[in-house]
C-alpha cells in the first residue's frame, strides 16, 4: 500500500471520528430547532429542515431563565474581578521576589488547587449557613474565588515572570517610579495573561454545579447550571419536552463555547507546562 | 532574561511580597482552610440531627471512622468509585493517545477538522453535555437506541440504559470519556510536536517500522506528558458528582448508583449525619492529595526552572 493511500485513509478516519465526536453538540442544536411533534416521533430527525424557534420562546416564556442569567452574571463578574486582583498581586509576589515562605505558599496553592468540591461541600455549607449567606451572591462567590484563585495565580505567575525585570529597571533609570514603571511597562505586557486568566475564572464560575447546588438551595437564587437541571426535572414530571430542554442547553452552552475557544491553548499549556516543555 | 534580575531581595523595612499575598491567603483560608479544619474536627464528633438544632457535639474520637471502616455499603461505594475512576481514566488516556497520533499522522485539513470537533466537545458545559447525552440515551426516542436497533440482529428498542448499575456506569463512563479525551489528545499532541523529525527519520533509515518507532522513540519522549495527563484524569474522574447526579435524576435514585460524591451529599442532606459525611470527605481529600503529590512535584520542578 502506497504511503499516499495510507495517509488518505487515515485522513478519512480522522474526519469520521471528528463527526462522531461532534455529534452530541450537533444533536443539541438540531433538537433545539425541531418542533415537539417531530421530536415525539419514534424515528429521529437528523436535519432541522422544518426548523422552528418555538422551543426557544417556550423556554424563555416563564422568565426563570433571565433571573438565573442575572444570578450567574452577578456571581461570575464578582469571581472574575476578585480572582484577577488577588491572583495578580500574589503572582507578582511569587515571581518578582524571593522571600521566606515563598515555597510553602507555592506548595499550598498547588495542593489547594487539587482539592475537590466533593470533599468540602459539607463544611462549606455549614460555614456559609452559619453566617446566613446561603442563597446569596457573596456566599457562593467566596467559595468560588478560593477554588479558582490557585490556578489563576499559577497561570499569571508565568506571564509575570515572562516580562523581563530589566525592562522595568530601564524605565526606572529613565525617571519613572517603581510603581510607575510597573504600571506603564509591565502591566500592558500582561494584558494577554489577564485576559486568559479572566476567561478561565469566568468558565469555572459559569459552569460550576456542585457548590452551587449546596449553597443556593432555594429555587429563587439559582445559577444557570442549577436552572438547567431544574428545567429538565420539571419537564420530566410530564413527558420530557426535549426540544425545550435542548433549547435551554444551547442557551447555556453558547457563551461558554465562545469564550472557551479564546483560552483553550493557554489552558492546555498551563496544566501540563512542565511536562510538555520537558 | 537572566535569572538573577528577577530575584530581588526584599528591600529593608518593606515587606512587599508578604503584603501582596495577603488577599489570596485570606480568601484561601476562608474558602478552603476553614472548611478543611471544620471537617477534620467534625469527623471526630458525633454530629447528627440533634446537633443541627444546637446541641453541643460530643467528641467521639475515631468512632466515625471505625463505623465507616466496618460499613460494607461504604466499601462498595469506594470500590465502585475507584473502579469507575481507573477504567474511565485508562480508556480516556488510550483513546486520547490514539487520537493525538492520528492528528500527527494526517494532513492539515483532516487534522483541523478533528481539532475543531474535539474543541467544541471540550467546551461544552458539563450540565448541558449531560442533558444532551441523557436525551441521546433516552429509552424510547433516543438516537442511540434507534441507531443500534438498525443493526441486524440487535434489538435495542426501548432498552433502558439507566436501569442497571453496569449499563448506568457504562453510560457515565462514555460521557466522561467524551468530555475528557480532547484535553488528553491536545496535551499529548503538543508533546508529539516536540519529537524531532530527524530522530524519527534516522530511526526509519535504521529499519524501525511504525510500531517500533512508537515504542522505541515516541513513547519514551512523551512519557512525562502521559504521566501527568493520566494523573489529572484519575483525580478528575474521582469528582464526577455533577454527571452522576444528573444521570440519577434521569434514572434510579437507589444507593447502588452512588459514587463517593453523591454518597457524601446523601449523608449530609438526607440523613443529616455531618460527622460521618465529614469522615468520608476526609477520605476523599486524602485519596486526592495522595494522587496529586506527583503532579504537584512536577509543577514545582517547573517553578524552579
Amino acid at each position: 500500500m502506497s504511503r499516499r493511500l495510507a495517509k488518505a485513509l487515515l485522513g478519512a478516519l480522522a474526519v469520521v471520528i471528528a463527526l462522531l465526536w461532534i455529534f452530541p453538540v450537533y444533536w443539541m442544536v438540531n433538537s433545539a430547532f425541531l418542533p415537539t411533534i417531530i421530536l415525539q416521533s419514534f424515528i429521529p430527525t437528523f436535519f432541522p429542515v422544518s426548523g422552528t424557534l418555538s422551543n426557544f420562546t417556550g423556554t424563555l416564556a416563564d422568565g426563570t431563565f433571565f433571573s438565573a442569567l442575572g444570578m450567574s452574571v452577578a456571581v461570575t463578574l464578582t469571581v472574575v474581578l476578585f480572582c484577577l486582583l488577588f491572583a495578580f498581586l500574589a503572582a507578582v509576589a511569587i515571581s518578582r521576589f524571593r522571600f521566606r515562605g515563598r515555597k510553602s505558599f507555592v506548595i499550598a496553592v498547588l495542593v489547594v488547587q487539587m482539592l475537590p468540591a466533593e470533599g468540602l461541600f459539607i463544611a462549606q455549607y455549614k460555614m456559609v449557613a452559619s453566617v446566613h449567606l446561603l442563597d446569596t451572591v457573596i456566599g457562593v462567590s467566596v467559595i468560588y474565588i478560593a477554588a479558582v484563585v490557585p490556578f489563576t495565580i499559577w497561570m499569571l505567575r508565568g506571564f509575570v515572570a515572562g516580562v523581563p525585570a530589566d525592562l522595568e529597571e530601564a524605565a526606572m533609570v529613565d525617571g519613572l517610579s517603581r510603581f510607575g514603571a510597573f504600571m506603564r511597562i509591565t502591566f500592558p505586557l500582561l494584558a494577554p495573561g489577564l485576559v486568559a486568566s479572566g476567561v478561565y475564572a469566568f468558565l469555572q464560575a459559569w459552569n460550576e454545579f456542585t457548590v452551587a447546588l449546596v449553597l443556593l438551595p432555594s429555587g429563587s437564587s439559582q445559577t444557570l447550571p442549577l436552572w438547567l437541571r431544574g428545567f429538565v426535572q420539571a419537564s420530566a414530571t410530564k413527558e420530557t419536552d426535549w426540544g425545550q430542554v435542548m433549547a435551554a442547553s444551547t442557551l447555556v452552552a453558547v457563551p461558554v463555547i465562545v469564550f472557551f475557544l479564546i483560552v483553550q491553548g493557554r489552558l492546555t499549556s498551563g496544566l501540563v507546562s512542565g511536562a510538555v516543555k520537558g | 532574561m537572566s535569572a538573577t534580575s528577577t530575584l530581588r531581595p526584599p528591600r529593608r523595612g518593606i515587606r512587599t511580597p508578604h503584603v501582596l499575598l495577603i488577599p489570596a491567603i485570606v480568601i484561601l483560608l476562608l474558602g478552603m482552610g476553614y472548611p478543611v479544619i471544620w471537617q477534620i474536627v467534625t469527623s471526630l464528633q458525633q454530629y447528627g440531627l440533634a446537633q443541627q438544632f444546637g446541641k453541643p457535639a460530643p467528641f467521639v474520637g475515631f468512632d466515625n471512622y471505625v463505623t465507616l471502616a466496618t460499613n460494607p455499603q461504604l466499601w462498595a461505594v469506594v470500590a465502585r468509585s475507584l473502579l469507575f475512576c481507573i477504567v474511565t481514566a485508562a480508556l480516556t488516556l488510550a483513546i486520547g493517545t490514539l487520537l493525538s497520533l492520528l492528528m500527527a499522522a494526517v494532513g492539515k485539513v483532516p487534522r483541523l477538522i478533528l481539532q475543531v470537533s474535539l474543541l467544541l466537545a471540550w467546551s461544552m458545559p458539563v450540565v448541558a453535555a449531560m442533558t444532551v447525552w441523557i436525551w441521546l440515551f433516552d429509552r424510547r426516542r433516543g438516537a442511540i437506541n434507534y441507531l443500534l436497533d438498525m443493526i441486524p440482529g440487535v434489538n435495542m428498542n426501548r432498552f433502558d440504559w439507566l436501569s442497571t448499575p453496569i449499563t448506568f456506569f457504562a453510560v457515565a463512563s462514555i460521557i466522561v470519556i467524551w468530555m475528557s479525551v480532547p484535553f488528553v489528545a491536545f496535551s499529548i499532541y503538543a508533546g508529539l510536536t516536540q519529537v524531532s523529525d530527524e530522530v524519527l527519520e534516522a530511526a526509519q533509515l535504521d529499519g524501525a517500522n511504525g510500531w517500533g518507532r512508537f515504542w522505541g522513540i515516541i513513547l519514551p519522549m512523551i512519557r512525562p506528558v502521559i504521566a501527568i495527563v493520566l494523573l489529572l484524569q484519575l483525580i478528575w474522574d474521582l469528582r464526577v458528582f455533577t454527571q452522576i447526579t444528573m444521570l440519577k435524576d434521569a434514572g434510579s435514585k437507589s444507593g447502588e448508583y452512588d459514587l463517593l460524591g453523591t454518597y457524601i451529599y446523601k449523608l449530609g442532606t438526607s440523613s443529616e449525619d455531618f460527622g460521618m459525611a465529614s469522615a468520608v470527605s476526609i477520605l476523599v481529600l486524602a485519596i486526592t492529595i495522595a494522587l496529586s503529590w506527583f503532579y504537584i512535584r512536577s509543577l514545582l520542578k517547573d517553578d524552579e526552572a
